[in-house]
C-alpha cells in the first residue's frame, strides 16, 4: 500500500512540476493557459490522494473551471497581431536558468538537511486515520462554526471583487 | 524514499513556488505573469493541505479554500485591470506599461 502511494505521489509531482515549467516557458500564451489547466487538474488529483476531496472538487470547479477560463477569455481578447511581444523571453533566458540553478541547490540542501534530522513522530502515525462523516461534512461543520466570520468576510470580498471587475472593464460611456 | 512524509509535499510546494517566482521575474507578458502568480498560490495550497492531512487538523484545508476564493477575486480584478489598460495602450508587454513612471 505504501508502494501505490509513493508511485502516485512521484508521478503526480513530476507531472505537476513538468507542466509548471511548461507554463512559464512556452511562447504561445494559449498553450501556457492549457498547460495551466492540466496543472490544476493534477494538483486536484494530489488533493484526492491526501483525502481532501472537497478541496479537490473546489480546485476543479473554481480554479480549472473558472479562473483559467477567465484567463482564456482575456488571452483571446488581447490577441495581438505582432509577434514581437514574445521576443523578450529569450533575452532573459540566462537569468531564468541561473535562478533555477540556485533554487535546485536550495532544494537539494533542504532535502539533505531534513534527511539527517529525526523524523516527526506525528506525521507517520496520524496518516491513516479515517475522518468520520467524510471530508465535506467535517469541513462544512468547521466552516460554519469555527471559521464563520472569515467565511462571511470572504463572501463580502468576492462581492467587492465582482463589482470592481465590472467597473474596471466596462466601456466608458 | 517510499514513505511519503509531509516533507515530500513541502519540497514539491517549494519547487512549484520557485517555478512561479521565476515565471514572474523572467516573462514579459503580463498574462503569463498572472498565471505564474496562480502557480505560486497553488504551491501554498499544496503545502497547507498536506500538513492538514498529516496533522489531522481541518484548519489547513479551510485556509486552502479561502486561498482559492481570494485567488478567484484577485484574478477577476487583475484581468479587469489588464483589459482596461489594453483598451488604452494596445500592449500586454510590461516593459511598455511604464506610463506612470517619470
Amino acid at each position: 500500500m505504501m508502494m501505490g502511494e509513493a508511485i502516485a505521489f512521484y508521478t503526480l509531482a513530476t507531472l505537476i512540476l513538468g507542466f509548471g515549467i511548461l507554463v512559464i516557458s512556452v511562447r504561445n500564451t494559449v498553450h501556457s493557459v492549457v498547460f495551466l489547466i492540466i496543472n490544476f487538474l493534477l494538483v486536484a488529483a494530489l488533493y484526492v490522494t491526501l483525502a481532501a476531496e472537497f478541496v479537490a472538487v473546489i480546485q476543479i470547479l473554481v480554479y480549472a473551471g473558472g479562473i483559467v477560463v477567465l484567463y482564456l477569455f482575456v488571452v483571446m481578447l488581447v490577441r495581438l497581431k505582432r509577434p514581437e511581444m514574445h521576443a523578450d523571453t529569450r533575452r532573459l533566458g540566462v537569468m531564468g536558468l541561473l535562478l533555477a540553478g540556485v533554487v535546485l541547490l536550495e532544494l537539494v540542501g533542504i532535502a539533505v538537511y531534513s534527511a539527517s534530522q529525526p523524523a516527526l513522530p506525528a506525521a507517520g502515525a496520524a496518516r491513516g486515520l479515517p475522518i468520520e462523516g467524510g471530508n465535506t461534512e467535517n469541513l462544512g461543520w468547521v466552516l460554519y462554526t469555527d471559521y464563520l466570520i472569515p467565511f462571511e468576510v470572504a463572501s463580502v470580498l468576492l462581492l467587492v471583487a465582482m463589482i470592481g471587475a465590472i467597473v474596471l472593464a466596462r466601456r466608458q460611456a | 524514499m517510499l514513505d511519503i512524509t509531509p516533507l515530500h509535499y513541502s519540497l514539491l510546494s517549494a519547487a512549484l513556488f520557485m517555478i512561479g517566482v521565476i515565471g514572474v521575474l523572467v516573462r514579459r507578458n503580463i498574462i503569463v505573469i498572472f498565471m505564474s502568480i496562480e502557480l505560486i498560490l497553488n504551491a501554498v495550497n499544496i503545502n497547507l493541505v498536506a500538513y492538514s492531512s498529516a496533522l489531522q487538523n481541518l484548519g489547513g484545508q479551510v485556509f486552502a479554500v479561502f486561498v482559492i476564493a481570494v485567488a478567484a477575486a484577485e484574478a477577476a480584478v487583475g484581468l479587469g485591470i489588464i483589459l482596461a489598460f489594453y483598451r488604452n495602450k494596445e500592449t500586454v508587454n510590461i516593459d511598455e506599461m511604464s506610463v506612470m513612471k517619470w
